[in-house]
């Protein structure tokens, strides 16, 4: 019997370990602030940041894999409902919305209406140019990554900036099939 | 409202790092450094009264002419200093705690630096909209 996808990630969410939130928020704040401290310009901290989310991508893929349940997603537009809906629910306990879907389905965009990592968070002038949650779209391209999806992901509106919301556009490049790392006659 | 009032902001190391004149009066130029002078004279005393008391708002601990100053010490021993001609004491302290909490808001940011100059504009916005209400 194929297991049934769950249609949001509440009930996985209520049987994760959990942290308190502001030692959550406050711990990413001081990882973005000393990261600020040691590399001096904010480009670089967002090259970082997203370096870092791509390396906790990676792994955490194998974690929503095994406790939340999915099935194979058949298309793109079924990935991001489950990463908006499931994913984001499970890990930080919010959940997204998807839309703005181009013509042939390839991109579309993760909108966040709360974001428990900018808790009390406000962008001083000289960290314009700041995407304080780069993480997030690191983890996003990551966790494709490791299903096979190359992806790009980039901010497009951020509420530390001024904007309304939190949007992420995702969009996909190209789908890699499945590979053997060696050759038969090895 | 006060027709004179100046809030003050003194971090630990005794830096001033806000400042906001508060008062309904016409801005004097002259009559700013004034204040300031009056504040910073009161330091002194404030440091004496401070371990004194276990409240964090200490009342009128120094007066010059018609001007008092009022102070209101947080936990990490940065002080709110108010110079003001009204008598209103529920207001004033009404005033300090619900900036207190702001401050504490600007504390948690994680991009601010404790000891550091506020140049947040929201919160210069709510400590002055925070003056006309209580002041």
């Amino acid at each position: 019997m194929a297991p049934i996808v769950p249609r949001s990630g509440d009930a996985v969410f209520a049987n994760v370990e959990r942290v308190n939130a502001e030692l959550f928020t406050l711990t990413y704040g001081a990882i973005v602030r000393q990261l600020l401290t040691d590399l001096e310009e904010v480009e670089e901290v967002n090259k970082q940041l997203d370096q870092m989310g791509y390396n906790i991508g990676i792994r955490l893929i194998d974690e929503f894999l095994a406790k939340s349940n999915v099935s194979r997603c058949v298309d793109f537009k079924e990935t991001a409902e489950v990463i908006a809906k499931v994913g984001f629910k499970m890990f930080l306990g919010v959940s997204a919305s998807v839309t703005n879907w181009d013509a042939d389905g390839m991109s579309c965009s993760l909108i966040l209406e709360d974001n428990p990592l900018v808790d009390f968070v406000e962008l001083p002038d000289t960290c314009q140019g700041l995407y304080y949650c780069n993480v997030l779209s690191g983890v996003i391209r990551g966790a494709l990554e490791m299903v096979s999806m190359k992806t790009e992901v980039t901010w497009v509106r951020d509420m530390l900036r001024g904007d309304d919301a939190y949007e992420l556009k995702v969009k996909l490049l190209k789908q890699v099939s499945e590979e053997y790392p060696y050759k038969d006659d090895e | 409202m006060a027709s004179t009032a100046c809030f003050i902001i003194v971090s630990k190391n005794d830096i001033p790092i806000y400042e906001a004149e508060v008062g309904s009066a016409a801005k004097k130029e002259d009559a700013a450094h004034q204040h300031q002078f009056i504040l910073h004279a009161a330091l002194d005393i404030v440091q004496d009264l401070a371990w004194t008391t276990s409240a964090m708002f200490l009342k009128a601990v120094d007066r010059f002419n018609d001007l008092v100053v009022s102070v209101y010490v947080t936990a990490g021993h940065t002080r709110l200093m108010l110079l003001h001609d009204s008598h209103n004491e529920d207001g004033i302290k009404s005033f300090f705690q619900e900036v207190h909490e702001l401050y504490v808001k600007i504390l948690l940011n994680p991009l601010y630096l404790p000891g550091s100059r506020i140049t947040s504009s929201h919160f210069d916005t709510k400590v002055r909209a925070l003056a006309r209400k209580y002041l």
